[in-house]
């Protein structure tokens, strides 16, 4: 009996330990934290589009979520992580690592600049999103690669 | 040696000089007859802009990084990297010297559309003219009109780091014998003038297929697989399959194509990367109607 719930416990442990480690492994953090950037453009896109209202709640938490993720996006490429879970990260990140820092820095600030003078609007929505569009591309340009 | 042997050296010789002259005569450099060039009147600059950013000449002419106006000092020397060697970029400034300024508008033609060099040599297809062949004379010509109000560079462009047999241009004659046309790449319905146009720009002046379509070991296009993507000639990754059978774009409708080469996000805002991220730059200069054109024409590939 003793023995049989002891195993159980060590089962359920085990999976636990199978689940965190996924969701721990950085390739998987760094690809969660894009899809969260992406969302928050795409709420932004909304606005510039004229597809939803202008709500400057929306504006506020999609600026925030930008520049908070941002922050600490370069921390999830460890030496170790190049490969594996499908990541598109390109080699060069870990080459040229200062640079590829600045570029994550510099959607951070970026975004955080516009976070102080919140778009009013939808066309400042739209003229933010331009250059919020640019960082991602100057970035994916180098560092990204499509693999199908 | 017998008569017999004699007869058949000798006509083994003729044979060898026919071949050679014949292999010469099929692959030698063929610009267009002079007045393909001819009466095609001032120059539409808007016109030749709009070309200017459809054929993308910046993503490879103007220095790497370059931004704003500077994207206009057409000064080369970027390399482009290929199993064949190294290609760097020439300067097509409008420099009389170290650029093309002092061209004509036939030998800018014939560079362009028929990958022929102003001295009459072979260019090599890194140059994308086995796409501009496709372009209208009255484009080029709006295009010539457009580069020469273009900034003048004095910057000399490297050569090309090409091992043998790559170095031979002479070669260069076989690969147009047997891949150079004006042709169609796939078949759409032409009379939808939508559909026509975007052919044009994705076949023509957008030179899609350059990177999108797989090659065979002598650098020709592999038939029947028509922008089906292929691997990245610059080292790592895939340059990906454009037509609706992709995985990565075919579930995007045309819309979501038109809206992507203007702002450069996908539909569910990851944004373009690797050598597209310039490419699209270009695109968003294009007109609304010619990035629904392209669209349309995406759609209307054979999935692959």
């Amino acid at each position: 009996m003793k023995i049989r719930a002891l195993m159980l416990a060590a089962a359920l442990a085990g999976l636990g330990v199978t689940a965190v480690t996924a969701a721990d492994e950085p390739q998987v953090v760094r690809q969660q934290a894009m899809k969260k950037v992406g969302a928050a453009t795409g709420a932004l896109a909304g606005i510039a589009k004229g597809e939803k209202p202008y709500d400057a709640e929306v504006v506020k938490a999609s600026l925030t979520t930008i520049s908070e993720t941002m922050k600490t996006f370069p921390d999830h490429f460890p030496a170790g992580s190049e490969t594996g879970h499908e990541t598109e990260a390109s080699p060069k990140i870990w080459e040229n690592m200062d640079d590829f820092k600045a570029k994550a820095a510099k959607l951070g600030t970026d975004a955080a600049t516009v976070l102080a003078q919140l778009p009013a609007d939808q066309a400042a929505v739209g003229a933010a999103l331009g250059g919020i569009g640019k960082d991602c591309g100057s970035c994916h340009e180098s560092y990204r690669l499509k693999k199908n | 040696m017998g008569r017999r042997t004699r007869k058949l050296i000798s006509g083994l010789l003729v044979l060898g000089v026919v071949g050679g002259a014949a292999f010469w005569w099929l692959t030698k450099p063929a610009p267009w007859n002079a007045s393909h060039w001819e009466g095609l009147g001032e120059p539409d600059l808007a016109n030749g802009e709009q070309v200017f950013w459809a054929g993308g000449c910046v993503s490879c002419h103007a220095k790497k990084g370059a931004e704003g106006d500077a994207r206009l000092v057409l000064s080369g020397g970027a390399p482009l990297k290929s199993p064949f060697g190294t290609f760097h970029a020439p300067n097509i400034s409008s420099d009389e010297t170290a650029g093309i300024g002092g061209w004509t508008l036939a030998e800018f033609g014939n560079a362009m559309t028929r990958g022929v060099g102003r001295n009459g040599e072979h260019l090599y297809p890194s140059f994308p003219y086995g796409s501009y062949a496709r372009l209208t004379a009255k484009d080029v010509n709006d295009l010539w009109g457009y580069m020469k109000t273009l900034p003048k560079s004095a910057e000399v462009a490297p050569p090309h780091e090409l091992p043998f047999p790559y170095n031979i241009r002479m070669a260069l004659g076989g690969w147009k014998l047997l891949f150079l046309t004006e042709k169609p790449r796939v078949s759409v319905d032409v009379n939808d003038p939508k559909l026509a146009r975007g052919q044009y720009l994705v076949e023509g002046p957008g030179h899609c297929g350059e990177c999108h379509t797989p090659r065979n070991a002598i650098g020709g296009f592999e038939p029947d697989q028509w922008l089906a993507g292929a691997p990245n000639p610059e080292g790592e990754g895939r340059i990906p399959d454009i037509t609706p059978g992709s995985k990565s774009i075919g579930g995007w409708s045309a819309s979501d194509i038109a809206s992507y080469l203007e702002t450069g996000f996908t539909p569910d805002f990851d944004s373009v990367g690797g050598s597209m991220v310039e490419v699209q730059k270009n695109m968003a200069k294009l007109t609304p109607a010619d990035r629904e054109a392209i669209a349309a024409y995406l759609k209307a590939v054979p999935a692959l």
